[in-house]
């Protein structure tokens, strides 16, 4: 048996749909409330999540660092991520806190590589190439894959099928391949250009499952009540699109987005690790790693600080895109 | 279910077309050859060089040939690797990456699957959060730093196994190649199985189960795993995708004869030959393995038809 | 049989849920008896703890968050409560078997019928694949699905809605179980067959000569079909009596208000009647009477004090402070 409220039902509505309060309102004849925000609601339950948090913390962290640490260790210790020593005794691997002769040195936290570099300078520096490539290379991911999704999803029919099909079929395709040819046959002249080649290339990689995403958010919001509602109201559609399609897809956009990065930031890594990402004098993690591979037996240390830090950096990444796809919607753990 | 495999068969053909094409254009497009070195070679040499690699003739006419020599399985000679074919490259460097990647699969499988429905059985317990923690660290150590700290560790501070050695299967030489090379799947499989076995232990049908009088055992044995393993088996076509390129890294750092490793260094090389090659037969196994994929999950799930 | 001639006795059943948002209470302090060869129908509305109370009856309940707090279910003299993990399964779909609302989903997807249908009576009876199978045939052709033999190896997407809750129904009765549960076994099902499943539960009850309890929020499938009803609500039972008692004579006004909410064809045009209000909270009970907030006949007295549960009759009894009263007006307007 049915049991309705003897009161007009309250409709909740978040303050990013305010604007369409008036119509509701008249179409309704029901007292408009304004609830938590969604924004809200999931900053709170990201808080709660200590990993995230975490991770979060060790993020901004390592940014800070990356960004302020070289030039700060240069003008404390004169050493920046290429500065060879002059005193040929010096241009050897040192131990971390260690100088000629086994004493303790506090210049060199990290050690030095074969060339007497300081590999502290070099990690910070490597971190700012790593950091940048993941980041733009993700915005590129994004830009491609969202344009792409929200046009297949909004316009839908056979012009949907086809590019999803062209999708399905990318999507099999190990065409990391095809960018390890593209990498290692046409190096560009500057080492800006080649940092170009690398967010176009890494970017054109990781923007499939985007793509999938996106095209699924707007189909399903495509149909929404509160979007037949709002047109019924005559809302036009622009606004339709802007204020209340985008903030729903959002979620799981910006989810994605954040667990774009790590991937992106491993990608770049082992293409310069295979020598095709980020070339010298540039450093990057994955460079400084396969730097550190070859000396392993002897100069582990070489390879053991880039490589933790590298993988503590991704694995706060994780966190926090794990944290914020709890966080925006505790349905969506479908991995 | 016929006319799908035929259909899918079928798009094999015009998809290597394509990329062998693009692979090839790539190659000609880029600056040098794979002849220039250091040293600048006199006008005379270049000549002969390029008459005797048919490199004179025009694009279209070389194009028309590497196309006709694919469609004819003859990849023609290797440029760096004198006297060797392709295809002879290809015979000896296969069954070496594949072997890797075989038991590096089977082996996250066999890790992943376990733990992941055990972490899903015991939901927020220890063994949870522990498989889980893991799993995030499979994921977010690379590949090309596990493999030289586990030879750090184990081969050459424990000498326990070979650290660069290729012995073929049940030798301890395979143990860190493929263990490096699994973990991030391990990590995958295990959460792609937790989430799957979390969301079919909620359903109905197992609720029925249950009210049969089953065992706890059956019930997961018998009825949850099936459905749990569906997002498992979907993952398995992309996987392999990603085994390939995770595999070129490992080969490097194992110094393995693989195929990854004759692919990197044909690219550097520019041996366009073995490029063209590899990246021919990857294409088609990677295809192809997808068709089987598909086809298994309409067995498995027996809703899908298609 | 218990030796007061009940099949199942359950007396004070407390089962509670650990949430985020506090202990839920669904089940508190429910009593009622199934006699031997009789159907009780349950009935409620959505968050009434009637699905809850069946679940318990099978020990059916996720532990955590669940736990079956305290009480006694008395089952042929034992106490399932206190049984062990073993001996409540080998009661499970052998003695006491139960049916749930949704067929689309309660099937498992990817097992074919014969084999979901084979491993009751190979687990309870030790039948052979053989004699199982032969079984299943023969359950299927009793519940009326034509051409049994030929469609026992199909999945269940490939069987109707209908059909699939027969399905589900041959799977309970493969072991003929002396009590038989049904969870709103007609919620998800078209009208037409809905009619068709409930004479078919009321033909083999009445074949096997098992117990049925009923559950179900809709008063027109227990009119036909029990000799028995509870009324629970928000986890208590607020009125018990046999049928046609109750709904010639109820004795709590709650249990008037759901009658008054079936639409009467014969009625004059006018309003549909509903209770007002909306179930309460179970996390925030108030020690008083629950129903209190959307009851028309409450007093302060209802607001204070958790109500007595008045023994009416010898089979009726109502939860309300005013029971008396309410059973002797509905006496009048009869």
């Amino acid at each position: 048996m049915p049991v309705t409220p003897s009161e007009p039902p309250s409709i909740l509505i978040g303050p990013e749909y305010a604007f369409a309060e008036e119509d509701v309102r008249e179409l309704v004849g029901a007292e408009v409330i304004v609830g938590p925000s969604l924004w809200r609601d999931a900053w709170r339950r990201l808080m709660k999540n200590k990993l995230a948090v975490l991770g979060m913390v060790i993020v901004i962290a390592t940014v800070i660092a990356s960004l302020f640490g070289p030039s700060l260790i240069k003008a404390a210790t004169g050493y920046s991520y290429d500065s060879i020593p002059k005193d040929p005794m010096l241009t050897k691997s040192f131990a971390p806190f260690r100088a000629p002769g086994g004493k303790f040195f506090w210049t060199h936290p990290m050690g030095t590589d074969n060339a007497g570099r300081d590999i502290l300078a070099r990690v910070l520096s490597g971190g700012q190439i790593s950091l940048m490539v993941a980041l733009i290379s993700t915005l590129v991911s994004l830009l491609i894959g969202v344009s792409y999704g929200a046009t297949a999803g909004y316009i839908g029919g056979r012009l949907d099928d086809l590019m999803m099909r062209i999708v399905d079929v990318l999507y099999s395709l190990p065409y990391v391949i095809i960018v390890i040819v593209l990498l290692a046959m046409l190096p560009a002249k500057t080492p800006t250009g080649q940092l170009a080649e690398l967010f176009l290339a890494l970017g054109a990689v990781s923007w499939l499952t985007m793509a999938r995403i996106v095209r699924g958010q707007v189909m399903s919001l495509k149909n929404q009540e509160f979007v037949l509602a709002a047109r019924a109201t005559g809302v036009s559609t622009p606004k339709i699109i802007l204020r209340h399609l985008v903030p729903n897809a959002l979620g799981p956009v910006i989810v994605y987005a954040t667990l774009t990065v790590p991937t992106v930031m491993l990608s770049e890594a082992f293409l310069s690790f295979l020598g095709l990402g980020v070339r010298p004098p540039r450093v990057s993690w994955g460079s400084l790693a396969a730097e550190g591979a070859q000396n392993l037996s002897v100069y582990p240390w070489q390879l053991i600080f880039p490589g933790v830090t590298m993988a503590l950096m991704l694995l706060s990444l994780n966190f926090v895109g794990d944290g914020l796809r709890d966080a925006l919607d505790p349905q969506m753990r479908k991995s | 279910m016929l006319r799908f495999v035929i259909r899918r068969v079928i798009v094999i053909i015009p998809m290597l077309f394509i990329i062998v094409s693009l692979t090839w254009a790539l190659i000609r497009l880029a600056p040098g050859n794979f002849y220039t070195g250091e040293k600048k070679l006199a006008p005379a040499i270049e000549r002969n060089l390029r008459e005797k690699y048919g490199l004179d003739k025009p694009w279209y006419v070389q194009y028309r040939k590497v196309l006709w020599n694919i469609a004819r399985f003859d990849f023609g000679n290797s440029l760096k690797y004198e006297g060797q074919s392709v295809n002879q490259i290809l015979r000896k460097a296969l069954p070496v990456s594949a072997t890797l990647g075989l038991c590096a699969y089977l082996f996250a499988l066999a890790v992943g699957i376990t733990s992941g429905t055990l972490a899903a059985l015991r939901h927020n317990s220890w063994i949870d959060y522990a498989s889980m923690a893991l799993a995030m660290l499979g994921i977010s150590v690379p590949n090309f730093v596990l493999g030289p700290l586990l030879v750090l560790v184990f081969a050459l501070t424990l000498f326990w196994l070979p650290p660069a050695l290729w012995e073929g299967f049940p030798s301890r030489s395979i143990v860190l190649p493929a263990l490096t090379l699994s973990a991030i799947y391990i990590a995958y499989i295990a959460r792609l199985t937790r989430s799957g076995m979390l969301e079919v232990m909620r359903s109905d049908y197992i609720r029925t189960a249950r009210a049969k009088g089953l065992s706890e055992r059956e019930v997961v044995m018998r009825h949850a795993l099936r459905g749990g393993l569906l997002p498992v088996v979907s993952f398995s076509g992309p996987a392999l995708a990603f085994l390939i390129t995770g595999s070129v890294v490992v080969e490097k750092v194992f110094a393995l004869p693989g195929l990854g490793n004759y692919f990197i260094n044909a690219c550097f090389n520019r041996d366009e030959p073995l490029i063209i090659g590899i990246v021919a037969f990857i294409a088609v196994a990677v295809l192809v393995f997808n068709l089987l994929v598909d086809i298994s999950y309409g067995f498995i799930d027996p809703r899908i038809r298609y | 049989m218990n030796t007061n001639g009940n099949l199942l006795e359950v007396k004070d059943l407390r089962t509670y849920f650990e949430t985020e948002d506090g202990v839920v209470k669904a089940v508190d302090g429910v009593s009622f008896e199934v006699r031997q060869g009789e159907t009780l129908g349950i009935v409620g509305e959505s968050g009434s703890g009637k699905s809850v109370a069946n679940l318990s009856l099978m020990r059916l309940i996720a532990e955590p968050p669940g736990k079956i707090v305290s009480g006694s279910i008395t089952f042929r003299g034992r106490d399932i409560l206190k049984l062990s993990p073993r001996e409540v399964r080998a009661i499970r779909g052998k003695q006491i078997a139960m049916i749930f609302q949704d067929p689309m989903t309660s099937l498992n997807p990817f097992m074919r019928i014969s084999k979901q249908l084979m491993e009751v009576t190979r687990l309870h009876l030790g039948h052979s694949k053989g004699e199982a199978r032969e079984h299943a045939i023969r359950m299927l052709e009793v519940v009326g699905i034509p051409d049994a033999e030929a469609r026992i190896d199909s999945y269940p997407h490939e069987f109707s809605g209908g059909m699939r809750q027969r399905v589900i129904i041959a799977m309970a009765l493969s072991c003929q179980p002396e009590l038989l549960i049904a969870d709103e076994p007609t919620t998800a099902l078209d009208v037409t067959i809905q009619a068709q499943i409930l004479e078919l539960i009321k033909r083999l009850k009445g074949e096997t000569g098992a117990s049925v309890i009923l559950v179900t929020h809709d008063l027109g499938v227990v009119a036909g079909m029990t000799d028995h009803i509870i009324v629970m609500y928000a986890g208590k039972v607020f009125e018990r009596a046999p049928t046609s008692e109750l709904f010639g004579q109820p004795g709590n006004p709650y249990t008037r208000g759901l009658l008054r909410s079936v639409p009467d064809p014969a009625a004059e045009q006018g309003n549909l009647y509903q209770i007002p209000g909306q179930p309460p909270d179970l996390a925030r009970l108030p020690g008083a009477c629950p129903f209190a907030p959307r009851c028309e006949r409450a007093e302060e007295i209802c607001r204070r004090e958790f109500p007595p549960f008045v023994q009416l009759t010898s089979e009726h009894s109502s939860l309300c402070h005013f029971a008396d009263e309410v059973f002797a007006e509905s006496q009048e307007a009869a």
